[in-house]
């Protein structure tokens, strides 16, 4: 559907190869996330708290899922774990056709650089930058020109209605302005996966179904996969698949489509 | 978006912080020169001293004088090219805090100094006139003497009121020439002690004494000292530059404790800019943990705060190592004659730089480390 949208279109024009590491997104068929008895725990001096106690699931390509669950129940693990910011303590994590948990620290760096996108709950934007300067940071890690950068930031920007806010700082944004930028530099590198953590927890409820509108839209016309952990059962909503997560533990042992 | 303007701007963030830290670097630096400079202006007279002269004195003290007829013999001496007399004369000019050098010299002591340089009518002028004296161009300065110019000092060592003609004003060869120095005929002198006080005629301070061969120094201070061995006013002959050391050895623990307080000066801006830059890597948690989130490796985080850093200690030892020559100035005016030579050397204007970097180096070791170390999930959690 969205390789026939107009933004899917352009955008799929726009954003060709931004790296060379960026690999080619599997076939629709192929999970683009695949999960095998995942295993997390924290230490708390001498406490080992588990989190996560063998999680197994896979997400297709093209998915939108929405990870539910109460406080401490180990979404937020669970996003980090497939976001590759944090590693389990034992099983098997293969994202966009590569088994992370095996990568060391500066490879995983650079697989994030070119497959994720993040939006965090507090958008995270650097504010001595410019809006326009936040999106193209991402950028400064691949081989794309000064004009190049330019150019796909204020692309991404554009898709996020924000045009006539590229040089405003984020301290002159709204929330929900903000968050949208956030997206935008999620956007930018054509990132295989958007892992986003409580996305519209910090926004008023019209800047959050904006910035829900902005993700469906994102995963309907350009075909991004997107894992969003809310808690949020309207927020949840907007995905095609709800996951429940409590003690550490699926509800189910497979995604529930809505 | 450059990576250098990302640097600035997170320099500019605090602006308060920022004025309030380079402010700090910059009075530090400033400190740091005008101490060295000090130092510096102590050890002047050791590095303006000649090779080719040695000074003999009385080997008690320099206090006793030896006898006038000493020359004579110190001129037979093989390898001795000159001799002039010379007494210091310690007059007092209108106050005591308006110290200067005054020396009572034979004529011939201006040909052994090269590095003084005379208007050949002055000379002409003061060797006519045996009140005239020979004033350097600082003292002149410092006090607005002029040519024709009376100048009474009230005498100290050689009492009265003692009354002199400025006749010349001499300049130095080097800008390390000491050029504060008062120069009266010793002639002058010595017939005044004959009139007034005859006990204390003929007497001589110190004889400079010129060699032919600067390789010779050490041989003829040793016949120099022998010529005069069991008499009534032994001599101790060494070069001119182990005669100003041995001034200076006299102060050493005052130079010592100058040059612990400068160093102690650039140990505190250090402690001050590693506590701001240990501050900053704090608050900016959150960020570091995001960009490293992004893919930005640890060195990227590094860099930016090493960056910030030496941006830090640039400008600020920059405007330091500015600000110094002017504050010298200032400062060399004020001391008047006491520092002949105050002027800012190269060796200190490296000594400051160095000394900046390495405060924007080492301040930002320990917060690098930290940014460096920063657990992606634990620093997006924080708050900055």
């Amino acid at each position: 559907m969205w390789r026939d949208s107009i933004l899917g279109a352009e955008y799929n024009r726009r954003m060709e190869n931004p790296s060379a590491s960026n690999p080619a997104i599997p076939p629709a068929a192929a999970p683009i996330v695949s999960l095998r008895n995942i295993v997390k725990s924290y230490r708390r001096g001498a406490q080992v708290v588990p989190v996560l106690s063998g999680i197994s699931f896979d997400i297709a390509a093209g998915e939108f899922l929405a990870l539910m669950g109460p406080s401490g129940s180990g979404k937020s693990t669970l996003l980090n774990l497939i976001a590759g910011i944090d590693r389990p303590d034992s099983g098997q994590l293969i994202v966009a056709g590569t088994d992370i948990g095996t990568l060391p620290e500066r490879e995983l760096a650079d697989w994030r650089a070119a497959n994720i996108g993040f939006v965090f709950q507090f958008y995270n934007l650097m504010p001595v930058l410019s809006a326009l300067e936040n999106v193209e940071l991402p950028l400064l890690l691949t081989s794309l020109s000064r004009s190049e950068r330019r150019s796909r930031a204020e692309y991404a920007l554009s898709i996020v209605n924000l045009t006539d806010r590229l040089e405003h700082f984020p301290s002159e944004l709204s929330g929900g302005q903000q968050q949208r930028v956030a997206i935008a530099r999620a956007l930018v590198v054509d990132p295989t996966l958007i892992v986003a953590d409580e996305p519209t927890g910090d926004l008023d409820r019209d800047s959050a179904a904006d910035v829900l509108g902005l993700l469906k839209r994102l995963n309907e016309e350009v075909g991004k996969t997107i894992i969003m952990v809310t808690h949020d059962t309207r927020a949840a909503s907007h995905a095609h698949a709800i996951m429940h997560l409590d003690k550490g533990e699926l509800n189910t042992s497979e995604a529930v489509i809505v | 978006m450059h990576f250098f303007n990302l640097i600035l701007r997170n320099t500019l963030r605090h602006k308060l912080r920022t004025s309030l830290t380079l402010l700090g670097l910059v009075v530090a630096i400033v400190a740091f020169g005008l101490l060295s400079t000090v130092v510096d202006a102590w050890y002047a007279g050791v590095d303006s001293a000649s090779s080719a002269r040695l000074i003999t004195r009385n080997a008690i003290s320099l206090v006793f004088p030896m006898p006038a007829t000493y020359a004579q013999k110190i001129r037979q001496v093989d390898g001795v090219r000159g001799v002039a007399a010379a007494n210091w004369f310690g007059g007092v000019y209108k106050d005591p805090k308006n110290f200067f050098p005054q020396l009572a010299v034979d004529v011939t002591y201006f040909g052994m100094f090269p590095e003084f340089i005379v208007d050949e009518t002055q000379m002409r002028a003061w060797l006519r006139d045996r009140k005239g004296v020979i004033v350097g161009k600082k003292l002149a300065e410092t006090y607005d003497f002029k040519i024709g110019d009376t100048v009474v000092l009230k005498g100290t060592i050689f009492p009265g009121n003692w009354e002199f003609v400025i006749r010349g004003i001499y300049s130095g060869k080097t800008p390390k020439t000491d050029v504060s120095e008062f120069f009266l005929h010793w002639e002058y002198l010595n017939e005044t002690m004959k009139r007034n006080v005859p006990r204390r005629a003929n007497q001589v301070g110190l004889y400079m004494v010129e060699l032919s061969n600067p390789s010779r120094a050490a041989e003829a201070s040793r016949e120099i000292d022998a010529e005069f061995k069991n008499s009534l006013a032994e001599t101790l002959t060494e070069t001119e530059k182990a005669f100003q050391l041995g001034f200076v050895a006299m102060t050493e623990a005052i130079v010592v404790a100058i040059r612990a307080v400068s160093f102690l000066v650039i140990f505190i801006i250090l402690a001050v800019m590693a506590n701001t830059m240990a501050m900053t890597a704090r608050e900016r948690t959150a960020e570091y943990a995001t960009l490293k989130a992004l893919g930005f490796a640890p060195s990227f985080v590094v860099t930016l705060i090493f960056g910030e850093s030496l941006l830090l200690a640039f400008v600020g030892g920059a405007i330091g190592v500015a600000l110094t020559f002017p504050v010298a100035d200032v400062f060399g005016t004020a001391m008047g004659s006491l520092f002949p030579n105050f002027n800012v050397s190269m060796h200190t204007v490296v000594m400051q730089a160095v000394s900046a970097i390495a405060v924007g180096i080492i301040a930002a070791l320990a917060p690098s480390r930290y940014a460096a170390r920063v657990n992606i999930v634990d620093g997006l959690r924080s708050i900055g």
